[in-house]
């Protein structure tokens, strides 16, 4: 019964940041139409929320899939550091060509998690307020299958 | 296919602890959830049923008898309870959320004829849940 079952871990991590929709390869009232507010040249900011699932065994020791302290830790290096309470677009050099979009942040944060060494990443989800979310899972087709 | 999701919500404590480490590594291991008194949370469990409406009631299955299940399955074996102690299918293993997902799963799975269960998932805080689900299914979509 166990081996047709699978688990997952799921753990919510918050940053605040903010960023400029902005591509330099549009006028500036192509710009303005296509990202409207977010195109104020000051920038604005979110409170994100990044989900990160993992997928694996179940260690019968510990009742674990991954211990949380070295999820936390690796999560908090890879990703928080770099961007809690920055500019995505000043801050983190992958935002310096791309148009850091809810879409953009999170291939740009799995790639930054997919070497968790302790079990597999899964997917990721990142919410930009409470009304918008969205998910990335890398070479795992259509989100999570397996 | 139709996917309906029943949300509950249950208190119980627990502690992490294995007989076989010692008293350092459980500590080392398990931190906090290691104190031996235990502690607890106040869990939120939201199953997800999978099937076609039926023609002519328009239901997956009857919720009330989701609720009557998830009430005798769920609530009566792990609300206000010691997870460590009182939930015998729990015995020898860790109660993690990961663990409690999969019992759950098993104790549901046979009692859903309707549909059939598609996805538990237990949150034992707003940022820490396992989800459990067929191989091969998604846990996908849902926030």
């Amino acid at each position: 019964m166990n081996g047709a079952l699978k688990i997952e871990l799921g753990r919510r991590y918050r940053f605040s940041a903010s960023h400029r929709l902005h591509s330099a390869h549009l006028s500036e009232e192509e710009n303005c139409r296509v990202f409207g507010k977010c195109n104020n040249p000051y920038g604005h900011g979110h409170n994100y929320v990044l989900e990160v699932s993992l997928s694996g065994e179940v260690d019968p020791a510990t009742g674990m899939i991954a211990n949380l302290a070295d999820l936390d830790s690796f999560v908090e290096r890879q990703v928080l550091e770099d961007f809690d309470h920055k500019s995505l677009n000043e801050d983190v050099p992958a935002f310096r060509e791309k148009v850091p979009t809810t879409e953009n942040l999170c291939i740009e944060i799995f790639e930054r998690l997919k070497s968790f060494p302790k079990a597999k990443l899964e997917r990721i989800r990142v919410q930009e307020t409470g009304n918008n979310s969205f998910e990335y899972a890398g070479d795992n087709l259509e989100g999570n299958h397996s | 296919m139709v996917l309906l999701t029943r949300k509950i919500e249950f208190a119980a404590s627990h502690l992490y602890n294995n007989p076989n480490f010692s008293v350092e590594e459980n500590r080392r291991i398990f931190g906090k959830c290691n104190n031996p008194h235990g502690h607890g949370h106040n869990y939120t469990l939201e199953v997800t049923v999978e099937g076609e409406p039926d023609p002519v009631t328009g239901m997956v299955l009857d919720l009330k008898e989701l609720k009557e299940i998830l009430e005798r399955e769920i609530m009566q074996r792990m609300d206000h309870r010691h997870l460590n102690y009182e939930v015998a299918e729990l015995a020898g293993q860790i109660p993690t959320c990961e663990n409690i997902a999969r019992v759950i799963w098993q104790f549901l799975e046979p009692k859903i004829t309707q549909g059939r269960l598609h996805r538990v998932r237990l949150y034992e805080s707003p940022d820490l849940f396992a989800d459990c689900y067929r191989n091969g299914a998604s846990a996908a979509g849902k926030p």
